[in-house]
């Protein structure tokens, strides 16, 4: 081995250089694991982490076909089959209600949430004034970076008991209005949440797409005589197609997981009943309940349907002649 | 004559600029007037259900109990402001204690972070090197699948974390989607600049340390935003990781004494016997106090989202 100072401009050079051609005949791997070690080196990081706390926990997914014990740990505890998995398929009344509940919320989300941001950038779309724009864009931002601790004392400040609107009313007497804490108008309240909180942020990825799409087609629309509805309808939507599948294939890969942290907040006056869906299930469930391997089967099964789902949408865009997330 | 007194930096804002409203073609311009006024309703109204609230809980957190009482909760405008309220609760404590650490461990964390995210990321943008597939698949496949609450929680106890800060950090140092953003970003540099670097005789090191980083301010400075900014917002994992209260961040004691309304005392506050300030400047207090961080950095960096993000967000 020579000095170091000799070897660098070696590690960088071209497969193709004559120092890496001379050891080819060593045998390439050797050659191309001595030019890419630094990068090696420099991937490891984060390789070791995402090892760590993603695809060990894949492993420890076990405990789902175990009659889990803290204290005997994976190792030690009981493998039970499948049994851990009958609250699912008998049924069992309170994980239904969860599931009900995160499929109305995700319907919800689906039908109403997730058209807002497209119409909100066709509109910021159609101003012209620069800075206007960008300004308006900055505060719709940013209610995105609040975290939902913040959020829902937020709402709270403003729409409870004793919150803004409230006050207001009552030194209008005109009542109150109570929206928070009502268990009916919950799945109301986090929606409109949710609405505030990420319609802004949402509009970036389609505003993107909008600014790529080719004024000429404008301009041929306008001389056919088309109005701006028809420019709309004819021009626009169809050159943001794309990233409005690729959004919904990923929304629908999601459709178990909604608003957990946001939720769980505010799981107390409403009660169970309204609120638990299949993420705070298996919280309240498993690590404050200790039906760990309940709990995990229930958090596997709904991981791998999110994968089904995310594939399987991705598959019938391509058989619509859609890109999808990936091609194919 | 403008043009001679631009900056450089000037200059490169006008060149990437998008098309201003005079280089549109002039058919463009042409809008119903009833369409320019209801768009700028409804943005005003968006605009306006954003900024209210902060208004009212920042005027409340410096309102005295005489305007709280009379307007009940919240108030939008008080003529004696006071920082009453700020003093009580900087003064040590719980609320002190808690800043401490959720500045502790979003600093540590997005330094982490960062460094992890763009060691991993310009590994794997130079492609054909040796295992740069399986990496970047490997990455990316974490994307897709959730490794699941309690296989988490069960993997963070068993290496000891309960109970530690660093279980708020390490589980979350490095983000997929922060990767890919930043690859896409360094892929999009021209190859140019690496290669006669390398032909000077640069290592990789050298390369990412002065070539590649310091035309990637603008993603570097996004991810960073995006990772400080779910360090500072982290509420669960230290709901669920941290039992102790003392170790607890801004985002708990915000849960505890606002969102849940648990009263706060002199003992949570630390106050000498004098009077207390309002229960509710108190509370609004500590909101702004876990707010402010993000509205500081935001502007600064809110510039850089277009460049920074979209390359590699439209990309998929």
């Amino acid at each position: 081995m020579s000095s170091g100072i000799k070897v660098r401009p070696r590690s960088g050079a071209d497969p193709g250089a004559p120092a890496a051609r001379e050891t080819r005949v060593r045998g390439q791997l050797a050659t191309r694991w001595h030019r890419d070690r630094v990068l090696l080196l420099l991937a490891i990081p984060g390789v070791v982490v995402l090892v760590v706390f993603h695809y060990l926990p894949l492993l420890g997914n076990v405990i789902a076909f175990q009659d889990y014990q803290p204290f005997l740990g994976i190792s030690g505890s009981d493998f039970v089959g499948l049994s851990n998995f009958s609250v699912i398929f008998n049924g069992d009344p309170e994980f239904l209600n969860a599931l009900v509940n995160t499929l109305i919320i995700t319907m919800v989300q689906v039908l109403f949430v997730f058209p807002l941001p497209i119409a909100l950038a066709l509109v910021l779309n159609t101003m012209l004034n620069e800075r206007a724009k960008r300004l308006t864009q900055s505060i719709l931002y940013l209610p995105h970076f609040l975290s939902w601790v913040i959020v829902v004392a937020l709402f709270q400040q403003m729409f409870g008991n004793g919150g803004m609107l409230n006050e207001w009313l009552r030194s209008a007497d005109l009542g109150t209005f109570q929206i928070i804490g009502v268990p009916e108008l919950f799945k109301l309240l986090i929606t409109s949440q949710v609405i505030w909180k990420d319609t802004g942020w949402s509009t970036i990825i389609f505003l993107a797409a909008l600014s790529k799409v080719d004024l000429n087609l404008y301009e041929a629309a306008a001389i056919d005589r088309a109005g701006p509805l028809r420019q709309l309808w004819h021009v626009t939507l169809p050159a943001i197609r794309p990233v409005i599948v690729l959004l919904l294939i990923l929304r629908l890969g999601d459709s178990l997981t909604v608003g957990f942290e946001q939720i769980l907040l505010q799981q107390g006056p409403v009660g169970a009943q309204a609120s638990e869906v299949l993420d705070t299930y298996v919280y309240n469930n498993g690590i404050i309940g200790g039906n760990w391997g309940v709990s995990a089967a229930v958090g596997l099964v709904k991981g791998v349907v999110g994968v089904v789902l995310v594939l399987g949408a991705n598959r019938l865009a391509h058989a619509m002649g859609e890109r999808g997330v990936y091609s194919k | 004559m403008t043009g001679l007194l631009e900056t450089t930096a000037e200059r490169r804002a006008r060149r990437n600029r998008q098309p201003a409203p005079n280089d549109r073609p002039a058919w463009m311009g042409r809008q119903p007037r009833w369409a320019t006024a209801a768009r700028g309703v409804l943005l005003t109204a968006a605009c306006l259900a954003v900024i209210v609230p902060f208004v009212a809980v920042v005027m409340t957190s410096l309102a005295p109990q005489r305007d709280i009482s009379a307007r009940g909760g919240l108030v939008l405008f008080t003529s004696e402001p006071s920082l009453a309220a700020y003093r009580a609760v900087l003064s040590g404590g719980v609320v002190t204690r808690a800043l401490t650490v959720s500045v502790a461990v979003t600093a540590i964390g997005t330094l982490l972070s960062l460094a992890c995210t763009i060691m991993l990321a310009y590994a794997l943008s130079r492609p054909g090197s040796l295992m740069h597939k399986p990496i970047l698949l490997m990455t990316l496949f974490t994307l897709l699948f959730n490794p699941g609450m309690i296989p988490m929680y069960l993997i963070v106890k068993q290496l000891g974390l309960i109970d530690n800060l660093a279980a708020l950090i390490l589980p979350v140092v490095v983000n997929a989607f922060n990767v890919i953003v930043m690859r896409s970003f360094f892929l999009e540099l021209p190859d140019e600049l690496t290669e006669s670097a390398k032909l000077d005789g640069a290592g990789e090191l050298r390369i990412l340390t002065f070539i590649v980083l310091p035309l990637s301010k603008a993603v570097v400075a996004v991810v960073g935003l995006f990772y400080a900014v779910a360090y500072w917002n982290a509420f669960f994992s230290a709901l669920l990781y941290l039992p102790s209260p003392e170790k607890w961040p801004l985002q708990l004691v915000l849960r505890t004494f606002v969102v849940n309304q648990t009263p706060l005392g002199t003992d949570e506050l630390s106050a000498s016997t004098e009077s207390l300030p309002p229960q509710a400047s108190i509370q609004m207090a500590i909101l702004v106090m876990s707010v402010i961080p993000i509205l500081i950095i935001y502007p600064f960096i809110q510039k850089h989202f277009s460049k920074g993000l979209l390359i590699g967000a439209v990309k998929g």
